[in-house]
């Protein structure tokens, strides 16, 4: 009795050699269970052992196994085997990233991005002391950021998004929900701060609503959403400090 | 030991086919402006004279014409549309701790661009 | 906070995109495809009825507001468009070539209407 068995091809790339990415074919075994970071473990441990690729937690919420599978961003872990049996699995690394070496990317744009938009709590006289006691949050005020709160930094949304493919300057996606995250978290004091960069010509304009940030998201953040009200919002300020530019916040 | 970029294909909207909605999405808004420049060079024309007005309307009776308006319609309705699904993704409004579904937004922007549609009609043909 | 001005491009374009959604489909239907394949009734777009109807002040701010927020709804989109159908360096000029076309498309339109 044959053991059924799915052919991964894996895109790979050697640094050290410099020639052109190319993918190499492996026959990994079916299980109806599995993922495609379950078959990408077996081909390291028993079949090729130079395969290089980030995994943490395999379930989802670490954002270390990002790649391309058959074209669209998804994180390994989240993608089963059984989806695409018979039919073979490309994995490629995820989009829009320069390559590092085989699966693995370089981030350091996204890094560089998401502390640009400095994703903490901003208070503008400094925290209160301790003895005063915590922040205190409604959950009504805490609904209004929740869903931005969810991203693992995947990158998945950065490489759905054509923008950033073609202008590598934007933003991107989760750091601007990042941003907004912050900015409506009644605990935060940073939204002019955080303006800088968000409604700067690469930030928040950049965007073209192709949406698709918010399709591929794995914890339903919907950076798409949190884009198009952050330009409503910059609108409306634009305005007001056009017409009452006396005004305070 | 150099990272390898990826170049960007040129037809990147055609490898999915959201990207392509995206892209005639897009396009609409090319359609809708050579509509309203008809519009208003009916508009020119009007004021030239009833001569210059019917030459107009009977140059809007040609095949390409229709043609061109059959295709600018379908080009409309995909933005209005699209419009209508996506606004009140820039809309967040909050009720407590839940947010107003987004068909509460949706379903009035059809049912007001039905009733507004109506009205013109009546205003335009009535004798 | 002016950070960027794109927030009065990015008005513009709400705002046409709103008009364009509302009006725009069924003055196609009017003028384009029924008046010409004889759908409506006799002498429903006849030269006295039209003249009447336009040479009306609100009916030509009506009109005024049909043509000139879809011309800014087409020159952002159009804008970045371009661009992402690859066309790069020329951010600038694409700028000013498609702003100053709609802003070219309203003033022609404020003319005629002025004037009518």
């Amino acid at each position: 009795m044959a053991n059924k068995t799915i052919r991964l091809e894996i895109l790979r790339y050697d640094p050290e050699k410099g020639s052109a990415p190319r993918f190499q074919n492996y026959e990994a075994p079916y299980h109806e269970e599995w993922v495609v970071l379950d078959a990408i473990n077996y081909i390291k441990d028993q079949m090729d052992g130079t395969l290089a690729y980030r995994w943490s937690c395999r379930m989802g919420v670490c954002g270390s196994c990002g790649m391309m599978i058959n074209g669209t961003p998804k994180l390994s872990c989240a993608a089963f085997l059984r989806d695409y049996y018979p039919n073979p699995i490309r994995v490629e690394p995820l989009a829009n990233f320069p390559i590092l070496r085989d699966l693995v990317i370089q981030l350091d744009d996204f890094m560089k991005k998401l502390v640009s938009i400095q994703p903490w709590i901003i208070r503008k006289e400094g925290e209160k002391p301790v003895k005063e006691g915590e922040y205190l949050q409604t959950p009504a005020q805490h609904a209004r950021y929740k869903d931005f709160s969810m991203c693992i930094n995947c990158m998945l949304c950065y490489a759905a998004c054509p923008v950033y493919g073609l202008e590598p300057h934007f933003v991107g996606p989760a750091a601007i929900a990042l941003a907004q995250r912050y900015n409506l978290d009644s605990r935060d004091e940073g939204r002019d701060i955080r303006q800088e960069v968000v409604s700067s010509h690469d930030g928040i304009w950049q965007c073209t609503f192709v949406g698709e940030c918010s399709v591929v998201c794995p914890k339903h953040v919907d950076p798409a959403g949190a884009i198009q009200q952050a330009k409503l919002a910059s609108t409306m300020d634009w305005y007001k400090s056009l017409l009452w530019p006396w005004g305070g916040k | 030991m150099k990272p390898y970029v990826r170049p960007i294909s040129a037809g990147w909207w055609l490898k999915r086919s959201s990207y392509l909605l995206f892209l005639l999405r897009e396009l609409s808004s090319v359609f809708v402006a050579g509509y309203v420049v008809l519009f208003l060079l009916m508009i020119r024309q009007l004021a030239q004279g009833p001569a210059e007005y019917e030459a107009f309307m009977a140059a809007l009776r040609s095949p390409l014409a229709i043609l061109f308006h059959i295709v600018a319609l379908a080009f409309a309705l995909l933005h209005t549309i699209t419009w209508f699904n996506l606004t009140p993704k820039a809309m967040a409004v909050w009720r407590g701790e839940e947010r107003l579904p987004a068909a509460m937004m949706i379903v009035p922007n059809y049912v007001g661009w039905v009733v507004v549609s109506g009205v013109i009609a009546w205003f335009v043909l009535r004798g | 906070m002016a950070k960027s001005n794109e927030p009065i491009w990015w008005s513009l374009f709400s705002a046409g995109g709103v008009v364009a959604a509302f009006l725009v489909p069924i003055h196609i239907v009017l003028t384009g495809i029924a008046g010409p394949l004889g759908w409506l009734p006799a002498g429903a777009l006849d030269y006295g009825k039209m003249a009447d109807l336009v040479a009306h002040p609100v009916v030509r701010l009506y009109c005024f507001v049909l043509i000139s927020l879809p011309l800014f709804h087409w020159a952002h989109r159009f804008r970045f468009t371009l661009v992402d159908l690859g066309v790069r360096g020329v951010d600038l000029l694409l700028a000013v070539v498609c702003y100053g076309a709609a802003i070219a498309g309203t003033l022609v339109a404020a003319g005629i209407l002025w004037t009518f």
